[in-house]
């Protein structure tokens, strides 16, 4: 997988396809509010809704990587600002070891990228979205699909901490 | 992936699904090919038939989903229009109409995800098939689901008592309801307790204000708690419970009766501490009560200032003239209570802009520069100078100015407006004309009046003889010559030309902020601030005194600026908000739970610790999860190692179809 990465030119009309996942409360609120704001940005991010941050499975971003995606964004709500509390804590904490995983998987570990951004931040959205699309263009295309015949339904994991 | 081959993985027998992708008028048609996003969808496994249509909202709208359930037995729905916060109750409700599960539904959202967010019509129409396959890969695998329903406790906490507060305890008690009233404050009253008069029409705002004020303390409904900040919160809507912070007033409430003898025969004969009702204006002794109208009427030490708390070796005469009613308790700590509620409403109102922090306006440093609260309390009757303007030099002036929007309006300090200052500057000008007949300057940007009778009330005191000067003013600074006066340089732009007045008094019409706390009642509450750092409503048109958190409302000025006729109107619709949800009796709230499938779990206790709520309880070797409080954050089933965790309307199932479905055009 790890050579795919680096041998890969960048640019060449490539646009890069990231799966994002953003918490109800915060991240996917400020999306909307960007929407509501008519601000414009790169139009290649698709979201999906979870409750919480908390609720990414690392599984979840192994799993766009390997349908595809060059990139994965996890958005959640500020430290302390948690609709649940400390969910947001829980995926930071996920966040961190799967970043570790990825290096030592060879990946280029800025391919994945936890943000808070609070309902109120649309701009900060924007701008994420933005310099992520960027950044991914310039890393290149992540060719880590699996492909479908050699697709095995994942098993949850887990990388939690046991407390 | 192709699209042939999904069939295949049919998660739940052969799904009879049913896409409709709004145009919504021209918001989404014009930036998303939606005839080709509807073709798309119409080639996907499983779905019956994909249609467009103008709006999907509207009654014909809903009607056409309702029709095609029951004509086409379609069980699976997905609608493809604005985001899921404004419309997926509308659908649902629409779709169980139809006779089917309301959660055999997924609904995305291409409008303020999409077509509102990018210009390329390609990009952006590819966007949108890819989150309309991921919605249609997803929704065959939802479940029947019903939503769960909680009683609501019919008490209700009002934190802040202003007239926000006022008025919908009032509101709430008037209609039978329990009220618990905190105010961190020795006294109700708020802001406006402070002034003589109110705009636009001038009423006396303590005749309007103490009636209600004393109508609190006497209502069987309502607890009042002075001196008493909220600290925690935990629950859930119709359910939560609060712990109040009580700090020492020295003084048992229930036993003073309000004589005020206490404070005649302090051994201080004048007040040494600056008065902060006053802010600063006029000094009071040690025991003191805030002001004439304080309710409750009810006295206070403030232990810095009093000698038996500094050295223990006070005559304590307030105790002597006490005598048997024995009101006065050095010893009183910090205490807590606990109240139990089905809801709140928050209204900690506003702080006024530290005019301090404009240093070239001379507050705190010009003797003759006063901020608008200050004169709110020089033209008070019951103020430090029982209402007439006195300077700090003794003097009566004969000319004064007004700056208006000193701290509004600014990239420097904050870019809102602040919404009553004009008006509130007028009314300062006609109270100071009436009081001292000086000459009047009103240095304003824009003259904002938009208020019912508030452009007559401006007109009335231009009449008056008061000069309005349209510019901004650079700077206040002494006049040459030790005049005690100063002097304010503006370019008038009528007149393009620079302008120097020398006045006697200089009033600064100083913005509203949020409360310098208002982070921390954010947290306690979980509630949102906007960037500006006042609390967000829910929704800005539709929803305009609701939170994101259920049961928890707001009202006044701690939402945003606004004067006391909508700080009102605002109070009595978070009041009928509270109602409408205690008369229901109940709430329903989405069921996304989290449950734990018993045969799979092995015991491993790693979604105890996790759930911030206590919900996940232990017994013979199983975890389980109690449904009332799970909140539905889905964290323990994230951290689940054997996946026997899963979450209703987010199973992993559901949400992996989608990474599938998103990624399946690459
Ligand atoms: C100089 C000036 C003049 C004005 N003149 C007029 C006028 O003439 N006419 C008019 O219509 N409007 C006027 N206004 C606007 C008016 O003051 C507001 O509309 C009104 O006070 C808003 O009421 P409120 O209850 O929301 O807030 P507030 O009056 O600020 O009351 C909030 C209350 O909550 C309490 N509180 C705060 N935080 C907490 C907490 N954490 N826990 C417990 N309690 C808390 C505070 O102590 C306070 O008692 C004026 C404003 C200013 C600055
Ligand atoms: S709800 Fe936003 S991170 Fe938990």
């Amino acid at each position: 997988m790890s050579e795919s990465v680096d041998t890969q030119v960048a640019g060449n009309g490539f646009e890069p396809m990231i799966v994002a996942f953003f918490c109800n409360w915060c991240t996917y609120m400020a999306a909307d509010l960007a929407g509501t704001s008519r601000m414009k940005y790169a139009p290649n991010v698709r979201v999906i809704r979870v409750m919480c941050s908390g609720r990414v499975d690392p599984q979840f971003v192994l799993d766009a990587m390997a349908q595809g995606a060059d990139g994965v964004l996890l958005g959640g709500c500020h430290p302390g600002d948690c609709h649940y509390q400390e969910g947001n804590y829980k995926a930071l904490r996920r966040y961190r070891l799967l970043k570790r995983l990825l290096t030592d998987l060879g990946i280029d570990e800025e391919r994945i990228r936890l943000e808070w951004i609070s309902a109120a931040e649309a701009d900060r959205l924007r701008d994420v979205v933005n310099e992520m699309t960027e950044q991914i263009r310039s890393l290149g295309p992540a060719n880590l699909q699996v492909p479908q015949e050699q697709f095995v339904k994942p098993v949850p994991i887990s990388l939690e901490v046991s407390v | 992936m192709t699209e042939a081959n999904l069939s295949a993985g049919n998660g739940n027998g052969s799904p009879r699904i049913g896409v409709y992708v709004c145009h919504c008028g021209t918001n989404i048609s014009a930036t998303i090919d939606v005839v080709a996003a509807r073709d798309v969808a119409e080639n996907l496994p499983g779905v019956v038939l994909s249609r467009e249509y103008k709006y999907m909202c509207s009654d014909p709208g809903q009607e056409i989903i309702k029709d095609d359930i029951r004509e086409l037995g379609l069980d699976r729905i997905v609608v493809a229009s604005c985001s899921p916060c404004l419309h997926e109750e509308t659908f649902r409700n629409a779709i169980a109409d139809g006779g089917l599960n309301p959660y055999f539904f997924q609904m995305v959202n291409i409008r303020e995800h999409a077509s509102w967010v990018h210009k390329d019509i390609k990009a952006a129409t590819a966007k949108a098939n890819d989150l309309i396959r991921a919605a249609v890969r997803r929704v065959r695998f939802h479940r029947p689901l019903e939503a769960r329903r909680v009683p609501i406790d019919p008490r209700v906490l009002v934190v802040g008592g202003g007239i926000a507060g006022i008025h919908s305890a009032l509101t709430l008690a008037d209609a039978g309801k329990k009220v618990y009233l905190v105010e961190r404050e020795p006294s109700i009253g708020g802001h406006m307790a402070m002034f003589d008069k109110t705009f636009p029409t001038l009423d006396c705002a303590a005749c309007i204000l103490t009636p209600k004020m004393t109508q609190v303390r006497a209502h069987p409904n309502i607890e009042v708690m002075t001196m008493s900040e909220v600290v925690e919160i935990d629950g859930f809507v119709g359910n939560y419970r609060a712990k109040i912070k009580h700090k020492p007033r020295y003084i048992l409430e229930d036993a003073c009766v309000g004589c005020l003898e206490c404070i005649d025969v302090c051994v201080f004969r004048n007040g040494k501490t600056p008065d902060e009702f006053n802010l600063g204006l006029s000094k009071r002794k040690p025991i003191y009560i805030p002001f004439p109208q304080a309710v409750p009427q009810v006295v206070l030490i403030d232990p810095e200032g009093c000698i038996e708390f500094r050295t223990g070796r006070c005559k304590k005469t307030c105790v002597e003239v006490c005598a048997e009613r024995n009101a006065i308790d050095f010893t009183q700590e910090e205490t807590f209570s606990e109240v139990e509620i089905g809801s709140v409403i928050i209204s900690t109102g506003f702080k006024a802009f530290d005019a301090r922090r404009l240093p070239q306006y001379g507050y705190g440093r010009l003797d003759p520069v006063y901020t608008a609260l200050e004169v709110e309390r020089l033209v008070n009757a019951s103020g430090p100078t029982e209402g007439e303007i006195v300077l700090r030099d003794g003097s009566k002036p004969k000319k004064v100015g007004i700056i208006h929007c000193i701290g509004s309006r600014d990239k420097n300090t904050n870019v809102h407006c602040s919404r009553v200052c004009c008006m509130y500057s007028l009314k300062l000008a006609h109270l100071v004309k009436e009081k001292t007949d000086a000459e009047i300057y009103e240095f304003f940007i824009d003259m904002r009046t938009g208020g019912k009778g508030f452009e007559e009330f401006m007109l009335r005191v231009k009449e008056e003889g008061v000069t309005m000067i349209r510019g901004k003013v650079a700077e206040v600074y002494p006049e040459a010559g030790n005049t005690g006066r100063v002097v304010l340089q503006a370019e008038d732009t009528f007149l393009g030309m620079v302008r120097k007045i020398p006045v006697d008094m200089v009033i600064l019409a100083t913005g509203i902020e949020p409360q310098a706390d208002a982070e921390d009642v954010r947290r306690t509450f979980n509630i949102s601030c906007s960037t500006g750092g006042f609390f967000t409503e829910r929704h800005p048109k539709l929803a305009p005194v609701s939170t994101f958190t259920d049961g928890v409302f707001l009202a006044g000025a701690c939402q945003a600026p606004k004067d006391i006729p909508d700080t009102v109107a605002q109070a009595g619709a978070a009041a009928a908000e509270a109602l409408a949800l205690i008369d229901a009796g109940h709430i329903e709230l989405e069921p996304n739970t989290a449950f734990v499938v018993e045969e799979e779990c092995s015991g491993c206790k790693t979604c105890v610790g996790l759930c911030p709520f206590s919900a996940i309880g232990y017994d013979e070797g199983k975890a389980s999860i109690n449904e009332v409080l799970c909140k539905g954050c889905g964290t323990c089933v994230a951290a689940c190692p054997s996946g026997s965790i899963r979450q209703n309307l987010f199973e992993d199932e559901e949400i992996f179809e989608e990474i599938v479905g998103v990624m399946a055009n690459v």
